[in-house]
């Protein structure tokens, strides 16, 4: 736990190159990259949410926009050049990041459920403008056609597999040394107690606005592949509110205030509703995560980390 | 000499009203560096307010602020916290999730470290928060969360947190509430400690006898206007002062 983040990003990046190369290399099946990825995304959901949600305490239910707008912003490249789907990646993240720095400028004077009701308007004025932008496809939809060959060893899927694994990597290392720094202890005094934190010379606008604008690029990153992933894009799906309730649950259920919250939570819940959708319905998915809502609230309201970190801390006294 | 020094901190006609309801109305205050000064008055008399209108927790609807020369009116709070004034609350407000090293940690990463000349670095950062808890008895519960803490415990965090920004000025707003007299006469000695070192307080207190034993001065304030300012002992026997506290 005590490893500088000078250390983490290569260790880390080691470590992600190593699990790539493992299941690249040990698995075959088609329908575990289908299913991986998914769960990939969601730990950069989570992990992006977590950074203004659990780290600066401002709930955010405006994840679809964020995460729809980086798949759009790959619809309009693709239809525009023939740019490879890392530059996609890379504009998702600045058209989300200017998304996210527009809602953080126009809604962070709001505090508690005024900002999520806020984000939450946000999310259905984006789906609007998408829904009535027929260069994009409209309400009706667009499809994207996967070039023929992936551009590494494999099948297309393995390819986007294999890019949202880097991003997770990036997403993770990036909220690990940000907790860890002088603005993750800047935002957790935002978190606590706003008034506080401006008395203690935190500039807690400025640094709500870090927060707003890293978050919603990352979540637009993790949304970039999606149109070569699903290879047909439609507002109801791109914006669906199941990518704000599970980023929300997620960080919940594995914990808030660690850079590992979020990914045990995406890890937990993602496969939980993988293997439903297989083996039942997809349809019982937010019921799950409803039901585990429930569940950790009572049981454990700081999640996953913080039922570990109370324990050691009794063992500690 | 003092007398002829410009003051440290100085209110003109400054006023605050919340709709139709006047807080303050017309104060004049000049503090001078390394005063101790008393703020008094009954509740509801426009104490907090006039702290949370120099600190800049409150826009002030009139008048102006100067501190050190520079004017502060439109001056956001944290700038001011940088600048050196700094405010310890009614209640105590620690942050907390984290330790208490890193509530202090995280006023002088903010301040001391945003202005301008040479930066601490981390090894002194650690250090300065362990003095600053070990002025204030803490040290041995530095990794702790402040939950773990008594309340005169917590006021002496709240002191020490407001410290740490390495303020020229330090509002202390009722610090010793609720406490017992053995407490409180562990919290005046941190406050006549700093002063010592340099500086300037404001003590904004109920309990007369601490007031009185620390303050070289004392401002009254009744329904949001300055009724007293001067020495302690004059102070109270003034009038209106007696008026305001035991009535006709």
């Amino acid at each position: 736990m005590g490893i500088s983040a000078g250390k983490f990003w290569p260790l880390s990046f080691v470590a992600a190159a190593a699990l790539l190369l493992l299941t690249r290399w040990q698995i075959q099946n088609e329908y575990f990259y289908f299913a991986a990825y998914v769960v990939l995304q969601y730990i950069v959901l989570a992990t992006a949410w977590n950074i203004l949600g659990g780290y600066t305490g401002y709930t955010n239910f405006g994840t679809g926009a964020f995460f729809a707008f980086g798949a759009y912003s790959s619809v309009v490249l693709h239809k525009l050049t023939s740019v490879p789907i890392p530059m996609m990646i890379l504009v998702a993240g600045l058209v989300s990041g200017l998304l996210g720095f527009g809602m953080g400028y126009l809604t962070l004077r709001l505090k508690g459920v005024f900002f999520a009701i806020a984000t939450l308007a946000l999310a259905i004025v984006a789906q609007t403008l998408i829904v009535n932008w027929d260069f994009v496809g409209g309400s009706r939809g667009i499809y994207i056609i996967r070039p023929a060959q992936s551009p590494i060893h494999g099948g297309y899927i393995q390819y986007l597999y294999s890019l949202m694994l880097l991003l997770s990597w990036l997403a993770v290392a990036l909220a690990r040394t940000i907790e860890r720094s002088r603005l993750g202890l800047g935002l957790a005094a935002i978190r606590d107690d706003e008034q506080a934190a401006e008395a203690s010379g935190v500039p807690t606008l400025r640094l709500k606005l870090i927060a707003t604008t890293l978050s919603g690029a990352l979540m637009g990153m993790s949304g970039a592949p999606l149109p070569y992933y699903v290879t047909y894009l439609d507002p109801t799906s791109s914006f669906n509110l199941s990518y704000a309730v599970n980023s929300v649950a997620m960080p919940l259920i594995g914990g808030m205030t660690s850079w590992v919250g979020p990914i045990i939570g995406a890890v937990l819940l993602g496969t939980i509703q993988q293997v439903a959708t297989v083996t039942i319905s997809s349809a019982l998915n937010l019921l799950i995560v409803g039901l585990l809502l429930i569940a950790f609230v009572i049981v454990a309201p700081n999640g996953i980390v913080g039922l570990v970190q109370a324990r050691r801390r009794a063992r500690e006294r | 000499m003092a007398a002829s020094a410009p003051p440290l901190l100085e209110a003109s006609g400054l006023g605050k009203h919340f709709g139709g309801f006047v807080a303050l109305e017309n104060i004049d205050l000049a503090i001078a560096e390394g005063e101790r000064l008393g703020l008094i008055g009954p509740n509801g008399s426009g104490k907090s307010t006039l702290v949370n209108c120099l600190c800049g927790t409150l826009r002030h609807d009139d008048g102006t602020i100067m501190f050190d020369g520079r004017r502060l009116d439109r001056v956001p709070t944290y700038k001011r916290t940088r600048l050196g004034l700094a405010r310890s609350f009614q209640l105590p407000r620690p942050f907390r999730t984290v330790s208490l090293v890193d509530n202090l940690r995280i006023p002088l990463l903010y301040t001391v470290n945003a202005r301008s000349g040479p930066r601490l670095h981390a090894g002194s950062i650690e250090e300065r928060c362990f003095r600053l808890l070990d002025d204030v008895g803490l040290a041995d519960k530095a990794r702790r969360l402040p939950r773990d803490l008594t309340q005169v415990e917590m006021r002496k965090l709240e002191l020490a947190r407001a410290v740490a920004s390495a303020p020229r000025l330090l509002f202390a707003d009722e610090s010793m509430a609720g406490l017992s007299p053995s407490e409180i006469e562990e919290i005046l000695a941190v406050l006549f400690r700093l002063n010592e070192g340099g500086i300037t307080i404001v003590l904004i207190e109920h309990i007369m006898r601490a007031v009185m034993s620390f303050s070289t001065r004392l401002v009254v304030l009744v329904a949001g206007q300055k009724i007293a300012d001067g020495p302690p002992q004059e102070a109270i026997r003034n009038p209106e002062v007696e008026r305001a506290y035991l009535g006709e």
